[in-house]
């Protein structure tokens, strides 16, 4: 009942002479998307977190224009609320690369009395104001981001070139179309556009890519003891930012982090995995996806992602 | 544990698309899909079941793990391409789930772009119907050189193999007439599970892979070797500094066949030739390199070249047209009209065009012609003449889908009005059908 389509060799085609595997497809992708910028973009930006997708994301534009240097800056939206392992790799990246960083700050906003605190002092929802004013100030055109459409169901519909208004709003309904590999960056002044060019990685492919590459990454990533609080079904680093209240128990576990953002939303799990491989295999059978196991913010809702992304968020 | 990480890393890449309605069942084969190769994680199954509880469901509704935006569930439709990831131990899948209804075409065609494979969905009560030809002729349109017919429901119809035959011979030949080059029918019960994942105890009949089967041992690399090389220039690097203060290099993806060093290539639209002199293919150099590689290119000779320029093998390098005729798809609310001045984005080049005629708009239910409808409005397919200002390095897209498509974009406000494919809709009837299948580019 078929055509041609069991004569075709159902050997594995990692035997074809002109085979890419996953991640050296995925890294093309994402290294053309780079290139593309460079060449319609006036000035972009790389959001810079100290988070293992953007650093994967500089390392692809690292090798993108090599033996250039990479022809962006990078901008980190500064919650007050980091972990001082990953401020201290980001200031020893940028040293290393030479490279520029721009640093928006919430605690100056929130001691400018242009941001208020949260009754619950989660700060992940604060970025978007200082995120927005830095791209308009600074005039950014193109802001890449290490989103990627795996990690919730609002992202599965972004597109690699994600147009924003002047208010960095996301406008479901605005968005174009991308067909092949064709992406329009038009965009009128004052507004930008968002590139994502780990669209189309997963969270494993990026702990792969990680490891093939030999990439350094801050080490809350890999597990160590920490003085930790239960909040929301979720282990949180105890500190000055705000936790533990009064009813919650400081103890010591075996942890690590599976995505870096502001400390007073993002959970630790209970791992042992101390080596990149261990990590990847415990990834590899994990049964939560990364942020439904780390972050708090967005358990708020069904559509807390949707929300946050219409009006501006990363 | 290093060899799970190896094992891993060695899998090759599978971009396809689905197409079909709720009613088809698509998104409960989605669904199973990811579900069966374990790709939909605890946290994503409570968030459903959870959901399907509120609204009184009994058991959980597979298909809210592919609807996005609260908009959609609002209204109980997917109003766009969503894309979804799994993995098995041979392959990683991108799949682009597309809905299916009339006024998504844009949607559809999007979804087949870039895929190499489509999975057209039929209802077995039904067989095939107007919505499943207009699928595949998108297929066929969008050079989608694989498509799996997957005949669903089989549990309503007592899994009878006449039922699937019949439909599977119908679809075959429609598609096979629009010049399909490898068509794939299987008969499914997404539902029940019936060959989605694990072959049906049901069909003892049918005796050819399940759907997954099929996805994970379809080839993707091609003979490569058969395809003029293409080169878009993206971007010039000139580091100018103590270290290398020579270096010209040009940053480009490789958009079909194979280059190699010593290789003798003409820039266009310049007509300047040169010799290939190094290949750097992110951080090694290499003597060969491949499509869909990023590399750069270093020439023997210093010539004037830029973002927007194509350099190919001198022996095989295209003509170069301002005239392109081409069938497109309407993808913007404002319609396209014959006169409309606008930008067309061909590879890395943009330039200035008008669009000259409109020789017809084709209904994809029936194939039917309607000549000079002046303009086209959102999700129509027609035929375009469009004079550029500049010249384009243009392939047939039948040859080359990355460097025979193109964007229409409105100067104005840099909307994308068309997605264009130049030269003929669908490839040759007949023996010559077959011809086309090698020069295919993927």
């Amino acid at each position: 009942m078929t055509t041609a389509a069991h004569l075709h060799d159902t050997a594995a085609d990692a035997d074809a002479p002109y085979a890419l595997s996953h991640l050296d497809a995925l890294e093309s992708e994402a290294v053309h998307i780079f290139r593309e910028v460079a060449g319609e973009f006036e000035k972009p930006v790389i959001l810079f977190s100290g988070g293992k997708d953007s650093i994967v994301m500089l390392h692809l534009a690292l090798k993108a224009f090599a033996p250039a240097p990479v022809p962006f800056a990078l901008l980190h939206v500064d919650t007050g609320h980091n972990f001082p392992e990953v401020i201290e790799y980001r200031d020893r990246t940028v040293a290393e690369h030479g490279l520029r960083l721009h640093v928006a700050s919430v605690q100056e906003y929130i001691d400018a009395g242009k941001l208020k605190e949260r009754p619950d002092g989660t700060r992940n929802p604060l970025q978007t104001v200082p995120l927005t004013e830095a791209i308009q100030q600074l005039k950014f055109d193109a802001v890449f981001g290490g989103g990627r459409r795996d990690e919730e169901k609002a992202r599965a519909k972004e597109r690699v070139f994600s147009l924003r208004d002047e208010f960095s709003q996301w406008d479901p309904r605005r968005q174009r179309p991308e067909l092949w590999q064709l992406y329009n960056g038009r965009h009128a002044p004052g507004e930008h556009v968002r590139v994502f060019p780990l669209s189309n990685w997963t969270e494993l492919d990026v702990w792969q890519y990680i490891d093939r590459e030999g990439i350094e990454l801050p080490e809350i990533y890999f597990a160590h003891e920490r003085d930790v609080f239960l909040r929301n079904g979720m282990w949180l680093t105890a500190g000055e930012w705000g936790g533990p209240k009064d009813t919650e128990t400081v103890e010591k576990r075996l942890i690590r982090y599976r995505t870096v953002g502001d400390m007073s939303c993002t959970g630790a799990v209970d791992s042992d995995a101390t080596t990149l491989d261990a990590v990847i295999a415990e990834i590899a059978v994990s049964r939560l996806t990364e942020r439904g196991a780390t972050r708090a913010d967005d358990k708020l809702s069904e559509a807390a992602m949707e929300d946050r992304k219409r009006e501006g968020y990363f | 544990m290093t060899s799970t990480t190896e094992q891993l890393s060695t899998t090759t890449l599978l971009r396809f698309a689905t197409a079909g309605s709720v009613d088809d069942g698509k998104s409960t084969l989605v669904g199973r899909l990811l579900h069966d190769s374990k790709s939909v994680l605890e946290d994503q199954l409570e968030a459903v079941e959870r959901v399907s509880a509120d609204r009184g469901q009994d058991a959980p509704d597979l298909a809210l793990l592919t609807d996005g935006l609260r908009a959609e569930r609002e209204q109980g439709i997917t109003i766009d391409v969503a894309y979804r990831y799994f993995a098995t131990a041979r392959r990683r899948f991108i799949l682009a789930d597309t809905p299916g209804h009339v006024q998504y075409t844009r949607n559809m065609v999007t979804g087949a772009s870039t895929a190499e494979l489509a999975v057209v969905l039929v209802d077995a009560r039904n067989g095939v119907v107007e919505q499943t030809r207009r699928h595949a002729a998108v297929a066929a349109l969008l050079r989608v050189p694989h498509v799996v017919l997957a005949v669903n429901k089989m549990d309503l119809v007592d899994y009878r193999e006449e039922v699937f035959a019949e439909i599977a011979e119908e679809f075959t030949s429609y598609a096979t007439e629009l010049g399909v080059p490898e068509i794939t029918a299987i008969p499914i019960s997404a539902l029940a599970g019936d060959n989605v994942v694990d072959p049906s105890a049901n069909m003892d009949w049918y005796g050819g892979p399940t759907v997954l089967e099929h996805l994970e041992t379809v080839p993707v690399s091609h003979d490569l070797a058969s395809c003029p090389a293409r080169f878009p220039v993206q971007y010039v690097i000139r580091p100018q500094t103590a270290e290398h203060p020579d270096y010209r290099g040009y940053a480009g993806q490789i958009a079909s066949g194979v280059l190699r060093v010593g290789e003798a290539v003409t820039v266009l639209p310049s007509g300047r030739t040169s010799v290939i002199a190094g290949i750097d293919a992110l951080g090694e150099s290499v003597d060969i390199a491949w499509a869909p590689q990023s590399v750069t290119l270093r020439l023997a000779d210093d010539i004037d070249i830029s973002r927007g320029d194509l350099i190919a093998p001198t022996a095989s390098a295209p003509a170069t047209t301002q005239d392109v005729v081409a069938t497109v798809c309407h993808v913007a609310d404002q319609p396209l009209s014959v006169g409309a001045r606008v930008l067309i984005k061909h590879t890395t080049r943009t330039v200035k065009a008008i669009v000259k005629e409109i020789p017809s708009r084709l209904t994809l239910d029936d194939l039917s012609q309607h000549p000079n409808p002046g303009q086209l409005v959102a999700n129509d397919i027609g035929r375009v003449v469009v004079r550029t200002a500049e010249p384009l390095a243009l392939d047939a897209y039948a040859d080359s889908r990355r460097t025979g498509s193109f964007l229409l974009i409105d100067p104005a406000d840099g909307t994308t009005l068309a997605a264009g494919m130049a030269g003929e809709s669908f490839a040759s009837r007949g023996e010559e059908a077959v011809q086309d299948d090698e020069g295919w580019d993927f």
